[in-house]
């Protein structure tokens, strides 16, 4: 045996690495040229990476950003590139844009959308990051009855009505809770004002508006008769200036395809430049069609309305009278002459409705559902899918977790059964069966319907995505919440739900962004999603076969957003993680 | 095992055990399915008696005084805690457990709030105290465990003793009557155990009652007023510690004895 004792007499100091390790030489050898099986992947990657540049960015440098169809593209870009040159046509996102955001929104109302928007960012601000003051937070609760009245328009005493609900079912948990228990309250609280929403807000809204209107209905008739007479003139000065100037802008355009045909034949410069040039100076003759084009539009939008409104209030009092009459008759009809006389009424009645609606409403210019599109209502049905789908699924993933049998089976059946359903088969259910199943009368709007049907699709995979926080929680945290006193609901609250939520946040941000996209899939029932508009952009004559640009800014808006809530999600992990566990 | 929990000398002055009843259990019966986990349990616990249970693994003594504070449910006999009996009842269930505190083998601190906010949390939202005021018991605690630096770290920055005293803090700041404790040192390392047993020895020297389920037999000899033997879900034996120790009567309270003790 040698001696095994070894004492060291002498500490070492510290030392620098050697040159290879650090800096960029270091990192290089580390990062990209390890060894030789590295060094090959990192030479192919690169050479793959040239050849997708090489490919797409001369596509994006050769682009047109002026033209007004196809062709004019591809003959800008021959003439600025030469003939073999592919480029973009960016023009057609230049001359949409706002059909692709807005869809068939009003254009004059662009504003309700921008601003409903504007309020949503700064109602979801303060909940997304609590670095912001939490005053805020007192804007937040408001959101969501402006931003849809903003979007729809209509009365103003709808979300009034709809808030109150809110507060009627507060007194009514008030009150209960003080006579029974807080388990009763609740439910008793719901229902209440559920019946209030179904049940009194229309009515209240619609007595509302018949007072204001019969108060207004001799000043609106006056000024509907000054509109009617003065819009016709207006129309007509406006299609002479539409008639002159488009004969010159057609002139224009016979030259430039002319010029056009004469660069493809012989390619000079001179022919280039012309080309170029005719084109630049069509740009604002056309802009001023347009936009002459577009005042005569809303001219006769008002006109048509002001008539119909004045044909309304003229017949009034007609009206009216037949309506008695209709009564008078209806108490003594029977059998099949009870039924016409019950349609004639209906009818009449309709009548003065839609002129009482008109002429009363104090608040926004309705915007019906079939004129929402674009991102507006991908946002819209997102928006809303994502966050009510947050609460829907915890409630569903703590019922799917309860010892109460029957509410279990509940949640358990739900979950499965809507995941185990296409989203696709849930739109066409809300596009078509649905009224079916809902009583007599009520007709919902189709957008409506959508969001109901998304969101709950949503909330059961985020019920899933929750449960497995809840799983990946140790039973004794659950147990030190109760041996502390806390009750359910509290230790649900306070202890349970922080943790199995932040657990689950990757998870849950996937649905976010699955949900998102998934509102793409509304088109296929008739919606106007960005995706249903490039279709019917692509339909047009001067946009047909376009596909790229169409696409590629509808793919990179969507990764806008999605890539912000990804990112979103990261910053969430990093700012909640406490320690390691 | 056998060596003692502490060197110092104990402060008997405020250990008394007084006449009034804290937990009277009686022909309590418990089982798991089938399995007869707590077989026809019998027993009193006056204020201020530091109970040590003890006994081989799976007698079901954790079972024992989880059932006291409802963690898990008795089927039959009667348990009454502080002159409440224990029922479905949801409002005396989370009655008892504000006056009852527990301390588990894992600690189980929430690991998402601060060390201050784990010791208000309860005192905030059962028994609706102040935060400043909570706060305020909350360091008064966390100095007595030895801990008030730590109060703004997260749990999972502390070592498992800190952590146990941590644990300790906060169920005093519900101000219990009765405290439980499931087996508080076995998941430490040995030095981080008597940083524990310290803060539990101060305690009982307050007179705090308690009940310890624990393999730690110098902590039962120094500081318990009675020591219970439990093996196959029953108590075999139980007495004062000096006569339990030195000479127990039943052969299965000897067999595990000489096991635990006998190194």
């Amino acid at each position: 045996m040698s001696n095994l004792s070894y004492v060291r007499t002498e500490m070492l100091g510290e030392q620098s690495p050697p040159g290879t390790a650090i800096g960029i030489v270091g990192w290089l050898r580390a990062n990209l040229f390890s060894n030789w099986l590295n060094t090959i992947l990192t030479l192919v990657s690169l050479v793959f990476i040239y050849q997708v540049f090489a490919a797409i960015l001369p596509w994006l440098i050769h682009s047109s950003w002026t033209a007004n169809s196809l062709q004019e593209c591809r003959a800008q870009v021959d003439a600025a590139y030469g003939m073999a040159a592919e480029g973009g046509c960016w023009a057609v996102i230049r001359e949409r844009y706002l059909q692709l955001v807005f869809g068939f929104y009003p254009s004059e109302l662009y504003w309700r959308p921008i601003l409903a928007f504007g309020l949503t960012l700064v109602a979801l601000a303060p909940i997304l990051f609590t670095a912001l003051p939490r005053k805020m937070l007192w804007l937040s609760p408001f959101a969501p009855f402006v931003v849809p009245w903003l979007l729809w328009g209509g009365t103003v005493w709808v979300p009034l009505l709809v808030v109150a609900g809110l507060g009627l079912a507060y007194v009514v948990t008030r009150v209960l809770s003080s006579h029974v228990s807080g388990l009763l309250a609740v439910p008793v609280a719901a229902l209440v004002a559920i019946l209030w929403w179904l049940y009194a807000v229309m009515p209240v809204n619609d007595a509302v508006t018949a007072m204001i209107a019969n108060q207004r209905i001799p000043d609106v008739s006056a000024d509907m008769r000054d509109k009617v007479e003065i819009l016709p003139g207006e129309i007509a000065a406006l299609d002479a200036q539409i008639a002159a100037l488009g004969q010159t802008v057609g002139r224009a355009e016979a030259e430039k395809d002319a010029l056009v045909s004469a660069l493809e034949a012989a390619e000079t410069e001179a022919a280039r430049t012309a080309v170029l040039s005719a084109i630049h100076e069509l740009r604002g003759p056309r802009d001023a069609l347009a936009a002459l084009e577009k005042q005569r539009l809303v001219r006769n939008e008002e006109l048509s309305r002001a008539r119909t409104l004045l044909a309304g209030l003229e017949a009034l009092p007609e009206n009216r009278t037949t309506r008695e009459t209709l009564l008078a008759q209806l108490a003594n009809a029977t059998g099949a002459a009870r039924g016409d006389l019950e349609a004639r009424l209906a009818t009449v009645d309709n009548r003065i409705a839609s002129v009482v609606k008109e002429v009363g409403r104090v608040g926004l210019i309705p915007v019906e559902s079939r004129r929402f599109g674009g991102f507006m209502l991908s946002i819209t049905i997102g928006l809303v899918a994502i966050t009510a789908s947050l609460p829907i699924g915890v409630m569903l993933a703590l019922g799917r977790q309860s010892d109460l049998l029957i509410l279990r089976a509940i949640c358990v059946g739900f979950i499965e059964f809507i995941r185990g359903v296409p989203l696709i088969t849930l739109l066409f259910v809300a596009s078509v069966l649905l009224n079916y199943f809902l009583p007599p009368g009520t007709s919902f709007d189709i957008i409506l319907r959508v969001m109901i049907m998304v969101t709950l699709f949503a909330s059961a995979y985020m019920a899933e995505v929750i449960r497995g926080g809840l799983a990946a929680l140790p039973k004794g945290q659950y147990e030190a919440a109760d041996a502390l006193g806390l009750d359910y609901w509290k230790a649900q609250r306070l202890i349970i739900m922080p943790q199995a939520l932040k657990i689950s946040i990757p998870g849950i941000v996937s649905t976010f962004i699955g949900v998102f996209k998934d509102t793409t899939l509304v088109s296929i029932i008739g919606l106007l999603d960005p995706l249903g508009l490039s279709n019917a952009i692509r339909a047009n004559t001067a946009w047909n076969g376009i596909v790229w640009e169409l696409y590629g800014f509808i793919a990179l808006m969507f990764f806008v957003f999605c890539f912000s809530m990804s990112r979103y999600s990261m910053y969430l992990e990093r700012k909640l993680r406490t320690g390691h566990r | 095992m056998s060596e003692l929990a502490t060197e110092r000398a104990i402060d008997r002055s405020k250990m008394s055990v007084s006449e009034n009843v804290a937990i009277q259990i009686t022909n309590m019966n418990k089982w798991y399915g089938a399995f007869h986990v707590l077989r026809d349990i019998n027993l009193t616990i006056y204020e201020g008696e530091r109970i040590v249970v003890c006994g081989p693994s799976g007698s079901g003594k954790s079972t024992l005084i989880r059932c006291i504070n409802r963690l898990e449910e008795h089927q039959a006999g009667q348990i009454v805690v502080d002159g409440i009996e224990l029922t479905s009842d949801l409002k005396n269930i989370d009655k008892i457990r504000s006056e009852v505190g527990m301390v588990f083998q894992h600690f189980n601190l929430f690991p998402h709030l601060t060390i201050l906010e784990n010791c208000t949390l309860a005192p905030i939202w059962v028994r609706k105290v102040p935060r400043k005021e909570a706060e305020e018991t909350a360091m008064h605690f966390l100095e007595k465990v030895k801990i008030p630096e730590q109060a703004l770290k997260y749990p999972g920055q502390l070592s498992g003793g800190q952590q146990q005293r941590v644990a300790i803090a906060r169920s005093l700041c519900m101000k219990p009557k009765i405290m439980l404790f499931d087996e508080p040192t076995s998941a430490l390392d040995p030095e981080m155990i008597k940083e524990v047993l310290d803060t539990m020895i101060e305690l009982a020297e307050e007179g705090m009652t308690m009940i310890c389920v624990t393999h730690e037999m110098g902590f039962a000899r120094q500081v318990a007023n009675r020591v219970i033997f439990m093996d196959q879900g029953q108590i075999v034996e139980q007495n004062e510690p000096e006569p339990f120790f030195n000479n127990p009567q039943s052969e299965r309270t000897k067999l595990f004895l000489s096991q635990i003790l006998g190194h």
